[in-house]
């Protein structure tokens, strides 16, 4: 059915190219500011080699890492090894840097798909109900609070939250992953009460920042809607009020919805090293800073290029979905 | 009357017909006097290591020493008045701020009009750069700058612009492309006018409003994610404690039930981002001409 597509419309094969060629060219560009950051601006020799080395130790991992060579010669060193997913070993933990990040994924992920839950659950009742009754105090009350969370500091809220129910109350742990579970397969405290008392400040305050960009987007949603024929359709067939709004306008705000939450999925996992540094969380995030503030390269390295990565190729399929989905969207490059 | 003092006073009474931006408004304009005359209003000097006692190390608010200086919000772990810090750290952080979202400004609107202008592959590569750089979270923008290049005052504002020059070119040039087919771009032309001085001179002021509305949102956004890059130890380095690094300076005794240290500076930051928030979207109302 795609390549059906693509043979039919040699445009979009051609659209889908280009695409593909600016995403390696944004990949490379990175790659040059990454070796450029690590290699040019500081001196490489105190930033790659542990600082406790003795003097002959330090020329043989000169040597090793080829130093003494051209500038050039070395970033084609470093393009060639990271093919091979070879970005260096961490000097803390004396494993390769793209293992250990690999290894802190799940943690993130894991966050970052619990706070998309929560932030659906929170925010689309109450975009509902403040899309249904626009004028009532409640709906007032759910719009202004939806300005304060777009105001708040994310990282702040981790800590308020963590003085209330973790200091004060007690109710809930703050750091740490807590008890993993084993469900088909797959390792993840969701899978535990313990695990899931451990993730659910962190996801919560994750997700303060979607629950009110949703909560905005479901009423401007519900408010489109409740004025279309197919509801006053739906009222004069004697559907009860609460089955047309349950029913018939849940089903059509879910749409776009999902398709902003989706491709919005990304910017959690980049806000979570905000999150993950304040509840101690074990991810790529907490792992990252801790790197920087440890001076450990090798894993900054490792990390901004596969996030890069990451984003680049997340951005290029979304793009080609949104092709496939509405062929209006930009097939010439040309901007509204 | 002058019409252009006419304009302003209209422009005054529109605006004050929203109460709550009105006070956002003023709120802001306090802030920024305290900002800016830190020295003077503030209690004491918080930096000052004659004035500043360790013995005083995390007195809780509306507490006094034993010569009898009184802290209304308490003392943080060194002893320093956190009424003070908290002035000073709003000198500092809307410094960057401000700072960092003129440049943007600056930037993003040359590229923005000049590719409105000039049109053809130019305009389809500058708007390419933008629409590449946007789907990018802004965080992880400044995280790749900041961990790459190490942390400091400049590589802070560079970070923050770099983050923000985007949105000013995509607005600058959406309104540009409206303007350039006005008659007084077309007068402009036939008196031979210099590109550069049809541009400036003649298409920005016109371009201003929409502009100015994303000035203020950037701006508050700019101040908060430079105190989340401060709080991460990865922003501005200790020399220059803006909110955010007081807020992580705190964050450690929070644990042993000190919360003053790091809640306050956050209700500050807090105050401040909402209070232009609220300006820039009473503003974006007022601008936006399908709401009339």
């Amino acid at each position: 059915m795609l390549w059906f597509l693509l043979l039919k419309n040699s445009k979009m094969t051609a659209f889908i190219c280009t695409r593909f060629a600016q995403s390696i060219l944004v990949l490379f560009i990175m790659s040059l500011l990454v070796f450029g950051g690590v290699n040019l601006v500081g001196d490489p020799v105190e930033m790659l080699i542990n600082p406790e080395a003795d003097q002959a130790e330090v020329e043989r991992v000169i040597r090793e890492l080829g130093l003494d060579r051209p500038v050039t010669e070395q970033y084609w060193y470093f393009l060639v090894n990271a093919f091979k997913g070879d970005l260096g070993s961490s000097f803390i933990f004396g494993e390769p840097a793209l293992k250990l990040i690999i290894q802190r994924m799940p943690a993130t992920l894991e966050l970052a798909l619990f706070s998309l839950f929560i932030s659906l659950i929170i925010a689309i009742p109450l975009g509902i109900y403040a899309g249904y009754n626009p004028d009532s105090k409640a709906s007032k009350v759910i719009m202004a609070g939806s300005i304060l969370g777009f105001s708040m500091p994310t990282f702040w809220v981790g800590i308020i939250f963590i003085m209330i129910f973790a200091v004060q109350l007690g109710w809930l742990p703050s750091t740490g992953r807590g008890e993993i579970g084993t469900f088909m397969g797959i390792n993840s405290s969701l899978f535990t009460l313990n695990g899931l008392s451990h993730v659910f400040l962190p996801a919560l305050n994750l997700a303060l920042f979607k629950i009110s960009s949703v909560i905005r987007l479901t009423r401007a949603g519900t408010r489109e809607i409740i004025l279309q024929d197919y509801i006053t359709f739906a009222r004069s067939k004697g559907i009860s009020e609460k089955r047309v709004v349950l029913i018939h306008v849940l089903k059509n705000i879910l749409i776009p919805i999902v398709t902003v939450v989706g491709l919005e999925f990304g910017s959690l996992i980049a806000f979570s090293t905000v999150t993950e540094t304040v509840f101690a969380w074990p991810g790529m995030g907490k792992l990252i800073i801790d790197s920087i503030y440890n001076l450990d390269r090798p894993v900054i390295v490792a990390y901004l290029m596969i996030i890069v990565t990451f984003f680049v190729f997340l951005n290029l399929i979304v793009d080609i979905i949104y092709t496939f989905l509405d062929p209006r969207v930009r097939i010439k490059g040309d901007h509204q | 009357m002058n019409p252009k003092l006419r304009k302003f006073l209209v422009f005054c009474k529109d605006f004050s017909s929203n109460k709550v931006a009105l006070v956002a408004f003023f709120i802001f304009l306090l802030i920024l006097f305290v900002a800016i005359f830190a020295p003077l209003v503030s209690p004491t000097d918080p930096y000052d290591l004659n004035t500043v006692s360790i013995m005083n190390s995390r007195l809780p608010p509306f507490s006094e020493d034993f010569s009898g200086n009184y802290f209304l919000l308490g003392t943080d772990g060194a002893g320093r008045d956190m009424v003070s810090a908290i002035f000073y750290g709003l000198r500092v952080s809307l410094g960057v701020g401000v700072l960092s979202g003129i440049f943007a400004l600056i930037i993003g609107s040359f590229f923005g009009i000049s590719a409105a202008f000039f049109g053809g592959r130019y305009e389809s590569l500058i708007m390419r750069i933008v629409d590449i750089q946007l789907s990018f979270p802004s965080i992880l923008v400044a995280l790749i700058i900041l961990a790459a290049f190490g942390k400091g005052v400049e590589k802070t504002i560079i970070a923050l612009i770099l983050v923000q020059w985007a949105y000013y070119a995509r607005t600058a040039r959406s309104s540009a492309l409206v303007e350039i087919n006005k008659e007084y771009v077309d007068a402009a032309r036939c008196l031979a006018f210099g590109n550069t001085r049809i541009m400036f001179k003649h298409i920005l002021p016109n371009c201003m409003a929409p502009l100015i509305v994303v000035g203020t949102l950037q701006t508050a956004h700019a101040i908060s994610l430079e105190a989340t890059l401060s709080f991460l130890g990865l922003g501005l380095p200790i020399t220059e404690p803006s909110l955010g690094l007081l807020i992580g300076n705190g964050f450690e005794y929070m644990y042993s039930g000190d919360f003053w240290i790091s809640i306050f500076p956050g209700v500050a930051l807090l105050i401040t981002v909402a209070s232009i928030n609220l300006v820039g979207d009473h503003l974006r109302d007022m601008f936006n001409p399908r709401l009339h």
